[in-house]
Order: C-alpha cells, then structure tokens, then sequence
C-alpha cells in the first residue's frame, strides 16, 4: 500500500475513532476537552499549511481567526444571514483578507521575520479598527443570541460541536494530504526551501504563496466561526489579539511543522499540558502561556522537528547526524 | 542562416560603479554546446542572471526563440524553455532526490504519479538512480551537482543554462560528468555553459566566448580561443603575451 493510501486509511480511522467519542460518553469534561484540543487542532493546521509547507511564519494568524469570527456574528446579527451561510461568507472573507495580505507583502518578497512582522501588525491594525468602528460593537464586542437549533449552528449538548469542529479538522487533513500529493504541494514545499531555485524550474513563487495564504486563512476563518459559535460572544481582543496567533503556531511546531499529523498531536499535547496546570496551579489566568512558552523553547532546542519528527531527531542523536 | 535560438544584444548591468556587464552581444544556435569562460569576477553569472530573468539588465536585448523576453521573470521563461542551473548548488535540501527532480517534471506533469516515476527516468540519465530516495543534504558535492543538473533537465528545456556544472570536483568526478553533459546535449538539448575546467571546454564546447571585466573580449572555436593573445592576457595579467612570445623566440620555453 502507498504511503498516500496509507495516510488516508489513518485519516479515515482518526475521524471515525474520534466520532465515537460522543456516542460513548455524556461526561462533560471529556466531550469539552475533545471539542477544545480539536478546536486547536484546526488553528495549528490552518497554520501549518502556510508556516509548515510554505515556510513564511505568520505571527498574526489571529487576523483571519478574528475576520472569520466577525463576519459569522455580523451576517446574523445585521445581515439577518443563516448560520450555515454566515459561515460560507466568513470563510470567504478570511480568504480574500489572506489574499490582499498575501499579495502586500508577497508582492515585495517579504520574509522571515520581515513577514511575521507584517502579519503581526496587520493583525493590530485590524484589532484596533474593529475597537473604532461601530458595527463590531467596539470595546463592547458582540453578542450572538442564544437559539439552539440547527439552522442556528447552535447545539443543546457539545456533541453537535464536536461533530462540527472534527468536520473542519477533517477537511484541513484533507488539504494537507492533498499539499503532501499535489503539484501545488510540491510547489509551495520547493518554494520553502528555495525560492531561486523554484523560480529557476517554472515556480511562480507569487502565485504559490497566495494560494496557500487563501487556503490557511479559510481553514482559520471557519475556526472563528466555530468559536463564536460556541461563546456566542466576541470583542476585539479576542479577535485580534495575539492569543491565538500564537496558540496556532505553538501547536504546529510542537507537533512538527510541514507534517500531516504534527498539529494535532501538538494541539492535544499542549492540551493536556494546560490541563494538567490547571489543575496544578489553580486557575492563575495566562499560565497556560506560560507553559506553552516553556515547551516552545525546549522543542525547538531538542526536537526541532517536533512530536512527529522525533523518531528522525532522535535517530540523528544516536547516529550523531546533524538534522 | 537560420535564427539563434538565444541571442543577446548590448546587454549591459552596473551595481552601482562597477559595471558587471558591458554592451555584451552574442548568440547561441540551437542544438549547439557552446562554452562562456572567462577569468573571475568577469561577470558571467550575471550574464547568466540577465539572460534568465533573474536580474533585469540597465540596457539591451535579450531574445529567445524568436520572442523579446528581456526582464521577464524566470519561472515564465522556464515554461518557454529557458532553464538554469546555478553555481553553488540549491538543492532542496529538506527533500530526497525524487521529490526534487519531480518538482522540474511538474512544469509539464500535473499528475504526482507520473511526475515521481518520470523523476526516476530524469535521475538514470545523470546517474543519480541508486540515491533517489535519500535527502538531497546527505549527497556529497558531487551528487548535488548531478542533482542540480537533474532538476533543470527534467523541465524538458529547449536551453539548458549550466553556470560550473564542474567546479569542485575532483579529476575523476569531472571525467564521469563529462559525458553526462556530453549525452545531454546529443540529445538535442541546447547548451550555453560556463566553466574554468578548460580541459571540459576543450572536449565538450562547439563554440565559445571569452568574457573578461564584463565585456566580450573573443570568440571561435576552443582551439582558437585558448591561444588568442587577449585571452591569454585576461588570465595571466596584462603583458604575459608578448612576454611569452619573447621567451619562446629567446628558446626559453618554460
């Protein structure tokens, strides 16, 4: 068996093993913590289709997380929009702020640090504009009513959210399958590890870019639709705040960057990990941040490829290679 | 006389004072190999970088296959057929040798399938077969060059740039590679290389130009070059001819 086949077999198997999870409990921790390490899981993996296989390290993915959360609150609440097309138009919203960032700073080559700098003001800029413009309700943030049904996107118990966020997961598994088997995967992967020599074979480094910034920024967009969705509340800070910029990234490259698997096995670690504290230290608000910036530099200097990579890191400490 | 497949005219590029190349004008006929040397810093890769699209020149032309394509970017002109390899290889590296090869095969292979089995096709014809699934890191200097050559070729160019395909290897390495790039051009590809290795220009190259400072200093056939009184003078220092010359009237050949 391929190793595609073998990957969409284990894929199928995820899915299905996690789908069981509701039908075979009702307790409320475990069906929270399913929804909220999957809920992180799609932030990493949103992530990781433009850090891990296109290599340009966003530090302001909250920008399209906060777009996709706004525009699902606004087109209920003033467009009078159903949720399930509240939620097509957040996607594509998100999208096409990924595809105007993406082509600002593509367009002048920007990269490296220079890039994440950008992405990180950007997500300022638009934090502060949704603290001065009216229709986002300001500092006040924005309520979504709540009415459970399923037209509302609004569930009685969280096994209907698990049963959606685990869909999201499942499509940004299928996309990064596809980056992994695709022309356009090989692409943005040869673009990652060397722009010159991409261009010199027929890459349009450009056009590549801007392909996976759209891509990462839905996936990241139907994650805010999916937080307000659940919260029924939203405020700039939330929105845009550098949380969950950071949160995607910690998980992605915990987990091992350009990999399929490597955000959700990180999402999960860093999970049990802030529960774990929790439970240790009480709730003491942000250790959490704490903690996942203490993992962060101990990945980065053991496993710099991550929980996925570590069979390979390992393997090059016992045989002394230099990854 | 049928038209060049490359021709370039008056092509010049200043990085501030220095001017890297001067009015420089030549032509490559298809299913030639044709040889550019010329001593360092004489700015042959960055006739290389003008011709394809990487540097945008101050002035001058540059035209291939019939078409104006001065300034366009190089990924446009690597779907026309124009391909390069660079001088320090940029493998990459993260990647074994058949994803590399393959992400050139994908320039006219859309399917994953077939662009990884045609990789294996393009790696037997430079003889890198036994090493496609290891990463292109672990290759020695040797095998990054194949490999570079592997990944230009597998776009199916019409015009194949080879900036040091050579440099850095060692007698025996380059006396196996020769004929790789011998084999590359009998297939009909066209060739422009630069190279210092003269005993490889000496073999391989139909035709070749002599670029020195940035300008054209000679051109014909290896033979002719190489005893070319300002050949000899761009190398060896200004002088060097007619001192050579003295030497052997005098009987003191050295």
């Amino acid at each position: 068996m391929s190793k595609a086949m073998q990957q969409l077999l284990g894929m199928a198997l995820f899915v299905a093993g996690v789908a069981c999870i509701p039908l075979a409990t009702n307790s409320g921790v475990i069906l929270n913590f399913t929804m909220m390490a999957l809920y992180a899981a799609l932030l990493a993996q949103a992530w990781n289709i433009l850090g891990g296989f296109g290599g340009q390290f966003s530090f302001g993915h909250a920008l399209f997380f906060g777009t996709g959360a706004y525009i699902q609150t606004i087109a209920q609440l003033q467009g009078g929009f159903n949720a399930w097309t509240a939620l097509a138009m957040a996607v594509g919203g998100s999208a096409s702020v990924g595809v105007m960032v993406g082509a600002l700073t593509f367009r002048y080559g920007l990269k490296g640090s220079y890039f994440a700098l950008v992405t990180l003001a950007f997500a300022e800029v638009f934090r502060i504009l949704a603290l001065s413009v009216p229709f986002t309700g300001a500092g006040v943030g924005l309520m979504l009513p709540l009415q459970e049904s399923f037209s509302n996107m609004q569930f009685g118990s969280r096994k209907g959210y698990v049963y959606l966020v685990l869909g999201f997961v499942a499509m940004a598994l299928g996309v990064t399958w596809w980056l992994q088997h695709s022309r356009f995967g090989a692409y943005l992967q040869a673009v990652r590890d060397n722009e010159d020599a991409a261009r010199a074979i027929g890459v349009n480094p450009f056009g590549v870019k801007l392909g996976a910034i759209a891509l990462s920024a839905c996936l990241m967009g139907a994650g805010g639709a999916f937080y307000v969705q659940v919260f029924q509340y939203i405020d700039p800070g939330i929105a845009y705040g550098p949380a969950t910029s950071v949160e995607a990234l910690v998980a992605a490259i915990v987990g091992g960057i350009g990999t399929l698997w490597g955000p959700v096995l990180g999402a999960l670690v860093l999970h049990v990990l802030a529960d774990v504290t929790r439970n240790l230290f009480g709730q003491l608000p942000g250790i959490n941040l704490v903690i996942y910036g203490v993992v962060l530099v101990l990945m980065v200097v053991f496993l710099p490829r991550g929980i996925a990579g570590l069979g390979a890191s390992l393997r090059d400490r016992w045989t002394g290679r230099k990854p | 006389m049928t038209e060049p497949l490359l021709r370039i005219q008056d092509l010049s590029k200043s990085f501030g004072g220095l001017k890297a190349v001067q009015n420089v004008s030549l032509s490559v006929p298809a299913a030639s190999l044709t040889a550019l040397i010329g001593p360092n810093g004489a700015g042959k890769t960055t006739l290389f970088a003008l011709m394809s699209g990487f540097l945008r020149p101050d002035s001058g032309k540059v035209q291939f296959d019939g078409q104006d394509i001065t300034g366009r970017a190089p990924h446009l002109n690597a779907r026309q057929g124009m391909t390069r390899t660079f001088q320090i290889v940029q493998p990459f590296a993260a990647q074994t040798v058949r994803d590399n090869i393959a992400v050139g095969v994908h320039l006219h292979v859309k399917d994953r399938r077939s662009a990884l089995s045609q990789a294996e096709v393009v790696a037997a014809r430079v003889g890198l077969s036994s090493q496609l699934d290891k990463p292109a890191s672990e290759l020695t200097v040797a095998g990054r060059k194949r490999l570079e050559l592997a990944r230009a070729l597998a776009t199916r160019p019409k015009l194949l740039l080879l900036d040091e395909v050579l440099a850095g290897l060692n007698p025996h390495e380059i006396a196996e590679m020769i004929p790789v790039v011998q084999g590359i051009a009998n297939s009909g590809v066209t060739v422009l290389m630069i190279e210092h290795v003269m005993q490889a220009v000496m073999h391989l190259a139909q035709h070749v130009w002599v670029l020195a400072q940035g300008q054209l200093i000679a051109q014909g056939t290896p033979a002719e070059v190489t005893t070319d009184e300002k050949v000899v003078e761009a190398y060896l220092g200004h002088g060097t001819a007619a001192r050579l010359r003295a030497a052997a009237q005098a009987g003191v050949v050295t």
